[in-house]
């Protein structure tokens, strides 16, 4: 990246007006520069801009340099697309055209993206009248068309106890040509409630941007107003906090564990996983009364501490477990009849993920080494590097085989944490956030890249929040693995993938 | 398959003891919280102006109550609070059958009524469920699935649920209801054959939660779904699974009375 990218660290907070403000052609010359060669974006968002316009703002990764690149443009109504060049971009220049009305000239899928209310008045992108339709009525299709093709809908309301989103495959008997997912039905208008703070609501909401996720996007959070009010969190709460984010990938990872084996019917692994990942939820409410790890993680620090002889009793116990997780997925990687169903199912292969831009287990699975723990490490992972596993089959015994070992080096990242907790203070005070500031905050949730992009306002108040959770980079690779594979193994797919709607519809 | 029956052994028993024995808690498990407002200094607001979701009625007064249906049990009043006239309790008993029953102002037990005899006679040993995801953040669907593993284990007690509201006695709804799901939510009420059920779960699908006053929401099923009667309110941010066990068993007449038993972790 040149000089005219400022460059920051995860963290860290910039003036807003250091942002390069570049003229379009240069602002995406770079950006398609950096993408073509590798790169990554972490995100891509408007903004309100000088005399009614938008200001559009890139996120780009230079993990090498443990640094992220920051450059904005002004634009109006349009821009030329860059997403058939660049297809990591093609999800962010549709949620500018539904977010600020810019229509992104050229683009190969130019469609809706969670049917949300347009934050700057004109015309409407889709040239769509009055009140939105229902979502799946009011979306263009792509449609296959022959004699033997057929179409099969499934949603909003699913089978199970899952969050709505709308599959549309087209198939040719069992064989899917193509898979489309329709999502916007949770959309509840976050990043709009979310400006004017932060307040006493703020962090209740931060934490329901996806409940399964609530530490990963507390921290992300924290960690971005500690940079604005210019303050870290102490040793001891860094400890803790991190200790809270393995526990919450450990429970995600050993449910998906136990998610897959069910979608196979693999019941040994399915039972025993759907028991044991209750010890983990149960371990973070051991710490902060709640099993997923709400009201533990503050601006400042943490909420609660964890007493030395309680922290060897907890140790103890996740010891047991773990033991007991590895017992469990052992037989199902060994058992035939599950490697009959993950071997070669659902291949995204690594030149498609890295086009794509996939983060999390599904990038790693498809042999990408993108982690934040690794890449924009904060304490206490600085000190105490997390090993990232990656694989390079790219299909669902992959994303399976990388969740067990990541589940590994958790266990062994907490164990080694609690048997060393730093002393000191659990908070420190934050002061307001500084005015005409931006700061762009990167934690590794467990599925992957969580960006909390924020700008104050002169008054020192969030003027812009930008979430970009993992899904959101992640559901056109379930899309696009699901071509060629059998409609059966959609739920096995699907479930490799475990990506989350509320995170993306936000 | 040796290695499978051994690991199948090993894992030995793990359905909890509840309804006939204690449910384990962790010490700081925040349940049912206990009032007492006569400890209320004249004015003093430091409990609503700590809370997130104006759960907290009337501060400052003899009048003082909290608001299960809005509150997310992060324990900010609690803390906020200088004579300690907040407490959240271990009691994981929360649910209600009615809206007002949510406002708790002293320390009584949260024991929600028991359906009329009619209703328990068809639904009382088998109960279908259908669940609606209206804008939930996965955590209450997280609990919700959590009540069917073997932990848990629903099915023991005949309730289940199924994946076609045409086969299902109800709905269970989460979320704030958004407006994107509000016409899929009431078409899924529309085809669950009467007479049925409509269990509102967690904070948001009761009064919005944490999104409540969304432009983007309906502030619960009672704004999302107008008209339609909601038959058990269960509050939580999620509720802990055993609090789902126990409003669904009590609106059963499943279980009865107000003894309260508790087991603890022994981690802290």
């Amino acid at each position: 990246m040149s000089g005219r990218v400022l460059r920051a660290r995860s963290g860290e907070a910039v003036r807003t007006a250091d942002v390069p403000l570049l003229p379009l052609d240069g602002f995406q010359g770079i950006v398609a520069d950096a993408l073509t060669a590798g790169s990554r974006v972490v995100a891509y968002f408007g903004d309100a801009g000088p005399d009614g316009a938008v200001r559009l703002t890139a996120v780009l990764a230079d993990d090498g340099e443990h640094a992220v690149g920051l450059l904005s443009t002004v634009v109006d109504r349009a821009i030329p697309s860059l997403a058939a060049e660049c297809p990591a971009l093609q999800l962010f220049e549709r949620e500018l055209a539904e977010q600020y009305g810019v229509v992104p000239e050229g683009h190969p899928w130019p469609k809706p993206v969670r049917f949300e209310r347009p934050r700057r008045p004109g015309p409407d992108p889709w040239g769509r009248a009055g009140p939105l339709e229902t979502i799946p009525g009011a979306y263009p299709f792509f449609e296959v068309e022959g004699e033997e093709v057929h179409e099969v809908a499934v949603g909003p309301v699913h089978a199970g106890i899952i969050e709505p989103g709308h599959f549309r495959f087209q198939c040719h008997g069992e064989n899917v040509f193509h898979l489309e997912i329709v999502l916007g039905y949770q959309h509840r208008g976050v990043e709009r409630l979310l400006e004017g703070g932060p307040d006493r609501r703020t962090v209740a909401r931060i934490e329901s941007v996806a409940g399964d996720t609530a530490v990963g996007n507390a921290l992300a959070h924290a960690r971005a107003l500690e940079a604005l009010g210019g303050v870290e969190a102490p040793p001891r709460a860094a400890a803790l906090r991190a200790v809270a984010l393995e526990l919450e990938r450990l429970a995600n990872h050993v449910g998906d564990l136990g998610g897959i084996a069910t979608d196979i019917g693999f019941l040994p692994t399915s039972s025993a996983c759907g028991a044991l990942r209750a010890q983990f939820l149960n371990a973070l409410a051991e710490l902060c009364g709640n099993r997923f790890g709400r009201g533990l993680v503050v601006p400042g620090g943490v909420r609660f501490d964890l007493p030395a002889d309680a922290a060897a009793r907890l140790a103890a116990r996740l010891a047991a477990a773990w033991d007991q997780v590895a017992a469990a997925a052992r037989v199902f990687f060994r058992a035939a009849s599950v490697r009959n169903r993950t071997d070669g199912t659902g291949v995204v292969p690594t030149p498609l993920a890295r086009q794509l831009g996939l983060v999390g287990p599904a990038a790693r699975a498809s042999g990408l080494p993108v982690d934040v723990r690794a890449t924009h490490p904060f304490a206490p992972y600085a000190a105490r590097p997390i090993p990232i596993s990656v694989q390079e089959a790219g299909d669902v015994t992959a994303r399976a085989r990388v969740r067990l070992d990541e589940a590994a080096a958790s266990a062994a990242f907490v164990q080694a944490t609690l048997a060393a907790l730093p002393d000191g203070p659990l908070r420190a005070p934050v002061p307001p956030p500084r005015p005409d500031a931006l700061v762009v905050s990167l934690v590794e949730g467990w599925r992957g890249e969580l960006c909390h992009a924020v700008r104050t306002g002169p008054d020192g108040r969030i003027a812009r929040y930008k979430l970009v959770d993992p899904s959101f980079h992640d559901w056109m690779g379930l899309q696009l693995a699901l071509r060629g594979q059998q409609i059966s193994d959609f739920p096995l797919c699907n479930k490799s993938f475990n990506l989350s709607y509320c995170g993306h519809d936000l | 398959m040796i290695g499978i029956l051994r690991e199948r052994l090993r894992l030995g028993h793990q359905t909890i003891a509840y309804p006939d024995g204690p449910a384990r808690f962790p010490a700081r498990f925040r349940g049912r919280p206990a009032l007492d407002p006569a400890r209320c200094a004249g004015g003093c607001a430091a409990c609503a102006a700590a809370c997130p979701t104006d759960a907290v009625l009337r501060p400052g007064t003899s009048e003082l109550a909290l608001d299960l249906g809005a509150c997310v049990f992060c324990g900010a009043c609690e803390e906020a609070c200088p004579a300690g006239a907040i407490r959240f309790t271990r009691d994981y008993r929360l649910a209600m059958r009615t809206r007002p029953e949510l406002a708790v102002r002293g320390d009584a037990p949260l024991l929600a009524r028991a359906l009329d005899e009619r209703m328990k006679r068809l639904f009382g040993r088998s109960l279908r469920l259908r669940q609606v995801s209206a804008g939930g953040c996965n955590g209450c669907e997280a609990e919700l699935n959590a009540t069917g593993n073997i932990q848990f284990d629903l099915g023991r007690f005949g309730i289940q649920f199924v994946a076609s509201p045409r086969h299902a006695d109800g709905i269970v709804v989460t979320g704030p209801v958004t407006e994107n799901m509000r016409a899929a939510l009431r078409t899924t009420w529309e085809a669950t054959p009467a007479p049925k059920l409509v269990i509102a779960v967690g904070a948001c699908a009761i009064s919005g939660g944490a999104f409540a006053g969304s432009p983007a929401c309906h502030d619960g099923v009672d704004g999302g779904l107008p008209g339609v009667p909601v038959d058990l309110y269960i509050p939580g941010c999620p509720p802990h699974p055993v609090t789902l066990l126990d409003g669904l068993l009590r609106l059963l007449g499943r279980v009865e009375g107000d003894r309260l038993q508790l087991g603890d972790t022994g981690v802290l």
